[in-house]
């Protein structure tokens, strides 16, 4: 399947956690690179989204909405530094 | 538009009208509407009677401070949530509405603009980037722009009326498949020498935006950077037509 981006992910990110996800920056676990979010590759499927680095493509993070709740997994990322808007 | 202002907003379909064969250009009134920033995008969401819920990404044509929202949307084969927003949604119908979204890939027209900016658009990515080329022609001063619109065919173009009104910003259209009757060259395939004919050069830095499916950004954005464009400038949004 072919991926998108991070922009695709503002609104999941903004109604669940109150971050504006395109604008934060992250850092990859796997090979330390940082990079604005909005650039991560991102997999979209019934199921949720998974977010992947775009220069090593390894795991940054899952999100999954159910019916009462929604699963973030952020555990690819060394941190994310989110602007104050 | 900081996030605390997102939140699920009703809209009502003013108007619908086939924007190509396979794309509906819809009209929404939002009367919650914080407004629309140039580029950003909503999310549309569909609620069936037993409580299933799909929702999907679009980007906004309008821009503006407005309650009036505008969308062209393209119909995927096959798809869960465009073929019903193309076909079958009609005037004076309610549907769910969630943004504007995004910061990342947007252009605010109060911000001081030093450099050139340039916008490039694979299909139906045309349409965050005429946003921003209205937001532009709204205002008297401001950056250059240029617009580099790669499209199968006539027959496919978003916006051809108004792309051939803009004053401000200067229009270059490709054409894929298909030549306009009497264009005189046949359909290209965008390549980066016809990239970096058609577009700012690196040496003046320009802002580029880029929109389309994934591997035309990915062809794009590419070839910018083997064209000596700083990566930095070069914003994208990628789009792959979830079903």
């Amino acid at each position: 399947m072919t991926h998108v981006d991070g922009n695709a992910l503002a609104g999941a990110f903004a109604t669940t956690l109150g971050i504006e996800i395109t604008v934060t920056v992250g850092r990859c676990r796997s090979c330390g690179s940082s990079f604005n979010l909005a650039c991560a590759h991102v997999f979209i499927t019934a199921m949720g989204a998974v977010m992947r680095c775009g220069h090593c493509q390894a795991v940054l993070g899952v999100i999954v909405r159910g019916f009462r709740e929604t699963l973030v997994n952020l555990s690819g990322l060394d941190y994310i530094r989110v602007p104050h808007l | 538009m900081t996030p605390s202002r997102v939140r699920w907003h009703l809209g009502r379909v003013l108007s619908r009208q086939f924007e190509t064969e396979a794309a509906i250009r819809l009209e929404l009134d939002v009367p919650t509407w914080p407004g629309n920033v140039a580029g950003a995008h909503l999310d549309i969401r569909l609620t069936a009677p037993d409580g299933y819920q799909a929702s999907r990404s679009y980007s906004l044509a309008s821009s503006g401070e407005s309650t009036r929202v505008v969308l062209v949307i393209q119909e995927l084969p096959g798809g869960e949530v465009s073929p019903f927003l193309v076909r079958q949604l009609a005037e004076g119908e309610e549907v769910e509405v969630q943004g504007p979204l995004g910061r990342f890939f947007v252009w605010i027209p109060a911000e001081p603009e030093q450099s050139p900016v340039q916008l490039i658009a694979g299909g139906s990515g045309v349409v965050p980037l005429f946003s921003m080329a209205s937001a532009r022609e709204r205002e008297p001063k401001g950056a250059d722009f240029r617009l580099l619109y790669s499209v199968r065919s006539p027959r496919d173009e978003f916006f051809a009326d108004e792309l051939a009104e803009l004053s401000r910003t200067i229009v270059e259209i490709v054409h894929t498949r298909e030549s306009a009757p009497g264009a005189g060259r046949p359909p290209r395939r965008l390549t980066r020498e016809a990239l970096a004919a058609s577009t700012f050069p690196a040496s003046l830095s320009p802002r580029i935006f880029v929109c389309g499916p994934t591997p035309f950004v990915e062809a794009v954005a590419g070839w910018l950077v083997e064209l000596g464009h700083d990566p930095a400038q070069i914003r994208t949004e990628r789009f792959g037509g979830s079903p």
